[in-house]
């Protein structure tokens, strides 16, 4: 497919950053159900931690839908970057 | 409709096994906040729209504190889950909160249910050899939606599963909201409690490689631990919430994938669309149970209404997965829905500690169900399903199949 047949032309040409709240987080593991590259929990409480905070293009969906589900909004993504 | 006008019953009046009733759709239009009447004729305030629910579930103003004096009661004897003594032993918010959560959510990891999936499976394909040799028509719910998750959680808690129908019972009594009289079920509850306390006094003495022997040796709260009534409390509370809950979504997720071949066929065709299939049942159950209850101590705004101090809050759930401004055409079930932030699980600090536990129990029926009997079908059409009356958890009293 070419750009021009893109709905979002570049996106997929951004970074993307990724930031989690660890006083937020309830352990509830969408995240690393869902992208566990980018996502794990700590084995003694089940908080979150953050694999890679540049997560590479062919995984920005994936944190994506994390960051959409997770139930306590700990994961925030900045797609400025 | 005007709140003061109409008050309605709460929980709603509805036939449909597997539809929703048609006031959810009105309310979440016209009247996002309801005055309605509980079984114990106290009345309450119902939410039905997406972002309130979400808002009010993550909000601490938003209490647990549902034994408050004036906080009002579901039950007509004022029983139940919600409000019994059992609920204010774990602490309800703040740090002491966060500090239980995250000494029993470590058992509940994502990787840890990856690492308990094998046994699961095992354990499913079990269940469904046991169901064929019996023959169709086989009920699905009694085959295999209740044995799964009882042996599962009870393997993490180390109660042995031989117990399972006194469990079966005493968080029946726990959950029911109408069933049972005071008597019975503060007997049922005396039982289930000293039923625990010889278990945590049995494995104090003989620590086992579970979950409850974990929070004994990890010492008391001097310790950073747990103290004894708080330990006990915990395994009757995963023991009821690992019990009946998930065991009634199996048997609804089945039901709502069968009811429309198409989905099934789709599932058979492509069963990388299990998770979110299970995501989507999640969100589509309209027979989801009670909802959640909270209670203010101070007066608070929802939705441009002012709720006084004192107000029992009723937050659907089910009613807000609905919602057309949150899930573009809520009304269908998409199996390729994603993301799918649905509300079942609740939100916020209270969300379900055991959802990876119930994620993956129900991936791994619905996988192991389209691999071993992909000739599943209903033995009863929908408008035969009955629902189960008056259970905080709503689900269906039997699922006939056959294959």
């Amino acid at each position: 497919m070419t750009p021009d047949h893109r709905g979002s032309i570049g996106k997929e040409d951004m970074d993307m950053k990724v930031v989690v709240d660890e006083a937020r987080c309830c352990g509830a593991g969408q995240c690393v159900l869902i992208a566990p590259e980018v996502f794990d929990q700590r084995d003694e409480d089940g908080v979150v931690v953050l694999l890679e905070p540049e997560p590479a293009e062919d995984r920005h969906d994936a944190v994506r839908e994390a960051a959409a589900v997770c139930p306590a909004a700990a994961i925030q993504v900045d797609e400025d970057a | 409709m005007s709140t003061d006008e109409q008050v309605l019953s709460y929980p709603i009046p509805n036939d449909a096994a597997l539809d929703p009733p048609a006031e959810w759709a009105e309310l979440r239009a016209t009247c996002p906040v309801a005055h309605v009447t509980l079984p114990s004729g106290d009345r309450a305030t119902l939410l039905t729209r997406y972002e309130d629910v979400k808002q009010v579930l993550a909000d601490p103003r938003f209490t647990r504190q549902l034994n408050a004096p004036d906080a009002a009661r579901l039950s007509a004897d004022g029983g139940g889950v919600f409000s019994g003594e059992m609920a204010t032993i774990i602490p309800d918010s703040g740090e002491e909160h966060q500090h239980w959560r995250r000494l029993v959510g470590r058992w509940f990891t994502a990787k840890r249910m990856n690492a308990m999936r094998p046994a699961m499976i095992q354990i499913a394909e079990d269940l469904v050899d046991d169901m064929v040799k019996r023959g169709a028509p086989g009920d699905l719910r009694a085959s295999l939606g209740f044995p799964l998750p009882v042996y599962v959680i009870c393997d993490m808690l180390g109660v042995p599963a031989a117990d399972r129908d006194r469990f079966s019972y005493w968080s029946d009594t726990l959950l029911n909201l109408t069933r049972y009289g005071k008597a019975e079920t503060e007997a049922a509850q005396g039982e289930f409690f000293q039923y625990m306390s010889d278990l945590v006094t049995a494995k104090r003495a003989e620590p086992g490689d579970d979950l409850l022997s974990e929070l004994i040796t990890a010492g008391g709260p001097e310790n950073g631990g747990l103290s004894d009534i708080q330990i006990l409390v915990t395994g009757m509370a995963l023991l009821v919430a690992g019990h009946e809950t998930t065991a009634n979504m199996i048997g609804k997720m089945v039901s709502m994938l069968l009811a429309d071949r198409s989905r099934w066929e789709r599932l058979l065709a492509d069963p990388s669309l299990i998770r979110t299939a299970v995501e989507e049942s999640l969100r589509f159950d309209a027979n989801s149970g009670f909802g959640l209850p909270r209670y203010l101590n101070a007066e608070t705004e929802v939705s441009g209404t002012i709720l006084p101090r004192g107000t029992t809050v009723v937050c659907s759930m089910a009613a807000a997965n609905r919602d057309e401004t949150a899930f573009e055409n809520a009304g269908e079930m998409d199996l390729t829905r994603s993301p799918n932030p649905h509300l079942s699980f609740g939100s916020g600090a209270h969300s379900c500690l055991g959802q990876a536990l119930a994620r993956t129990e129900l991936q791994v029926v619905l996988e192991v169900l389209l691999r071993r009997l992909p000739t599943l079908e209903p033995a009863v059409p929908v408008e035969g399903l009955e629902r189960v009356e008056g259970l905080a958890v709503g689900g269906l009293r039997e699922v006939p199949v056959r294959w």
